[in-house]
C-alpha cells in the first residue's frame, strides 16, 4: 500500500516525547494532538484522527507489530466496556482540569511547581530546564500536561506488550471522547 | 474455497478506532459515522485479518448469511 504523509506521524510523536526532556515548554505542542481529534469529530463527525493521524497509535503499531514487542493477545473484555472507558475518560478529564486549575493558581501568584507527575502519583523532579523566559503559568501548564502525556506513554506500551499493539486505542480517553462526540452529533443530525 | 463461507462481523463495544479498516485487504470495512466498524459482507472473504488487528477483540468470523 502506498504510504501517505500521515503514515509518518509516529516520527512527530517520538520527537515530541524526546523534546519534553530537553525543554518542558515543548509540552504545549501536545495540545495539537488534543485539539485536532476534537475538531475532526465536532466538525467532521468522524474518528478519522484515530486510524489516520494518530502518531502514538502508529508508534505502537510499529513497535508491537513490526518489532514484535507485543504478545498479540486479545485484551480482557472489560477494557473495551463502556463503563471502563468512560470512567477512564472521566478520570483523565478530572486530572486535566486539576492541571488547568494549578495553572490558574500559578497565574494568580502561587509558586511554580517544577515537577512532572507520572501515573497521577509520582512526582518526578524536572528542574534542569530553564523556563524563566516565559511566565510561570505557561511553564506550570507544560509540567502538568507533559505529566499526562508521560502517563499515557507508560500505560500504552504496557498494554502493547501484554495484549495487541494498539490496545491503548481501546481505552484511549481521546478515542472515547471523540466517539462520544460522534454519538451526540449523529443523534442530533 | 472455505474462506468465502465466512464473513467478519463486529460485535458490541466496538471502539471505532479503525484498525480493522487499515488491515482489510479488500477495503470491506468502514467506520460508520465514527460510531462503529461496519463490514460489507458482499466484499468480505473472511480472511480474518481484521479480527487479528482489532485491539478490542470485538470482531468475529461467522458463516455468511448466518444469524449472529
Amino acid at each position: 500500500m502506498k504510504k501517505r504523509w500521515y503514515d509518518y506521524l509516529w516520527i512527530f510523536s517520538s520527537i515530541y516525547l524526546v523534546l519534553g526532556f530537553f525543554n518542558i515548554l515543548f509540552a504545549w505542542l501536545g495540545l495539537i494532538c488534543f485539539i485536532t481529534p476534537l475538531l475532526i469529530s465536532i466538525i467532521g463527525g468522524s474518528k478519522a484522527y484515530c486510524n489516520r493521524y494518530c502518531g502514538r497509535g502508529q508508534l505502537f503499531e510499529l513497535l508491537g507489530g513490526r518489532f514484535g514487542l507485543s504478545r498479540k493477545k486479545t485484551p480482557p473484555k472489560f477494557l473495551s466496556s463502556k463503563w471502563f472507558r468512560y470512567s477512564f475518560l472521566t478520570f483523565f478529564m478530572v486530572m486535566f482540569f486539576l492541571i488547568v486549575y494549578s495553572t490558574y493558581l500559578v497565574f494568580a501568584g502561587a509558586t511554580l511547581n517544577e515537577a512532572v507527575t507520572l501515573l497521577w502519583v509520582f512526582k518526578l523532579p524536572w528542574q534542569w530546564v530553564n523556563t524563566s523566559f516565559v511566565s510561570p503559568w505557561i511553564a506550570q501548564f507544560a509540567f502538568g500536561f507533559y505529566g499526562v502525556v508521560l502517563t499515557s506513554t507508560v500505560l500504552g506500551p504496557i498494554t502493547m506488550l501484554l495484549f495487541k499493539p494498539r490496545s491503548w486505542c481501546v481505552y484511549c480517553p481521546m478515542g472515547t471522547m471523540t466517539q462520544g462526540i460522534c454519538k451526540i452529533k449523529h443523534r442530533k443530525g | 474455497m472455505p474462506q468465502f463461507e465466512k464473513t467478519a462481523r463486529v460485535e458490541e463495544n466496538c471502539v471505532a478506532c479503525g484498525n480493522c479498516v487499515k488491515s482489510c485487504p479488500l477495503s470491506a470495512i468502514t467506520v460508520y459515522k465514527g460510531l462503529y466498524a461496519l463490514v460489507d459482507e458482499n466484499k468480505c472473504v473472511g480472511c480474518g485479518k481484521c479480527k487479528n488487528a482489532c485491539p478490542a477483540g470485538v470482531i468475529e468470523l461467522y458463516p455468511k448469511g448466518g444469524v449472529l
